[in-house]
């Protein structure tokens, strides 16, 4: 069994890794008007939840359905999953109704991850676009939980509104921090609002980074990271420095169904995070 | 401290323009400062004066009627403010309010016109910059309009 790309998908996969494992809710946060961030833990006895930053679980609710959802907790606490969900569909939505103590399934964690350890001793420019805040925050974790192994770490964040911005707790004790530049701009915004307004790319131009020894993380909607992308590059970042987390419909979660497909990539078994330099040709293409 | 024309020649909008361009620019600008809350304009204000900003920040905000004012942009160091002293009839199309105590550089419009028309490589070199820094929040605004955060699904 082929793709186009020749590539052989792993018929070994059995029906064990779609069978998930029920976890229970724990403490439910809302952090907007329409998202959410859940915490999940056993049932029973000790688990470790394993995972690396830019990865994600598929999320099943009983009777309703599957989603992916990428995890947004600190990669040091495994005694707990820690997942942000923004109600777009049915699934989400159903998620956002059940009650702490409720039961959810869990498959995963899957896809590749953002290339902490590569960064290491460069710069990082950090830079989200609404929900896109939740997979890199794993990201923001690590690299504080590792501070002395990065030089500048610039965080940039850009949403809609200012009722759009998700951590708002922890974005202001980052803004504390004199070992982390942190940037918040919202799209619009009433005289109330003290902080910038405009794009999120703006913020590229002000930002101080050594553009020979940095690396960039982006995720947001796709139009964000290429606008960005082409701002860091304007900035002599090179594309192979800047890392992306794409998103299409993920079904399986395991490369098996081809849903996801991405001219000869799996989105959810050789992406979510790509090195922007391997996909920013297919990501102006207008087909997929 | 810097002078305004060691300030002026290392602003970075400034970067590369010639010395005796520099010179002329100089004899048009003066120091301002704006307390917050204060507005540095208004609409249909004329066109006057723009400005290099040193520190602080500034919106740009669209007055609507019983709702207040929407800031569409803000602006803080290093930007540039105002284009509108290029473009006749010279007249202010938004309101501009003061969120930080600001420092700024101000150049008189009306001056430097008058310079640029005199030297036309003074005015070509300061269209260039101007035209770039046009595009600069052309794109920026064309991305804001794209609401790209889309709306939630209800």
């Amino acid at each position: 069994m082929h793709l186009s790309n020749n590539k052989p998908i792993d018929t070994q996969i059995t029906s064990a890794a779609f069978t998930p494992e029920m976890l229970v809710i724990k403490r439910v946060r809302k952090e907007t008007e329409d998202t959410f961030t859940i915490e999940l833990v056993a049932e029973t006895g000790e688990t470790s939840f394993k995972f690396k930053p830019g990865q994600f679980n598929m999320l099943y609710v009983h009777g309703c359905g599957e989603v992916p959802i990428s995890i947004s907790g600190n990669p040091n606490r495994t005694d707990k999953l820690v997942h942000t969900i923004r109600m777009v569909g049915a699934v989400t939505r159903a998620i956002r109704r059940l009650k702490i103590g409720d039961m959810l399934g869990v498959r995963g964690p899957y896809g590749s991850h953002w290339p902490i350890e590569k960064a290491e001793g460069k710069d990082i420019v950090v830079v989200a676009g609404g929900i896109g805040l939740a997979p890199l925050r794993p990201i923001v974790y690590h690299m504080l939980n590792n501070r002395e192994r990065y030089k500048r770490i610039s965080i940039l964040y850009g949403t809609r509104m200012p009722s759009d911005i998700i951590f708002l707790k922890e974005l202001e004790s980052l803004r504390g921090r004199f070992d982390v530049d942190l940037y918040v701009t919202v799209d619009r915004a009433d005289k109330t609002w003290m902080g910038n307004v405009g794009v999120v790319t703006t913020l590229i131009k002000k930002t101080n980074f050594d553009p020979s020894n940095t690396t960039a993380f982006l995720c947001g909607p796709e139009i964000m990271m290429r606008y960005t992308a082409i701002a860091l590059q304007q900035q002599e970042l090179a594309p192979e420095n800047i890392y992306v987390s794409l998103e299409r419909n993920m079904k399986c979660g395991v490369g098996l169904c081809g849903h996801c497909q991405y001219t000869g990539k799996i989105i959810c078994k050789d992406g979510p995070v790509f090195n922007y330099d391997s996909v920013k040709d297919l990501i102006k293409k207008r087909e997929i | 401290m810097k002078n305004l024309e060691s300030y002026l020649a290392e602003h970075p909008f400034l970067r590369g323009m010639d010395k005796k361009h520099i010179e002329l620019i100089v004899g048009c600008a003066k120091n301002v400062r704006i307390n917050p809350g204060e507005y540095l304009f208004h609409e249909g204000d004329e066109a006057d004066l723009f400005y290099f900003i040193r520190d602080g920040r500034l919106a740009m905000e669209v007055f609507r009627p019983q709702k207040g004012g929407i800031i569409f942009q803000t602006l803080g160091h290093n930007d540039v403010l105002g284009w509108s002293w290029l473009v006749a009839p010279y007249v202010r199309h938004f309101d501009c309010r003061a969120i930080e105590v600001t420092r700024a550089i101000a150049l008189d419009g009306n001056c430097l016109r008058k310079k640029c028309d005199d030297d036309h490589e003074l005015g070509y070199d300061m269209m260039k910059r101007f035209v770039n820094l046009m595009e600069d929040e052309l794109m920026a605004l064309r991305l804001q309009l794209l609401d790209i955060y889309d709306a939630p699904i209800k």
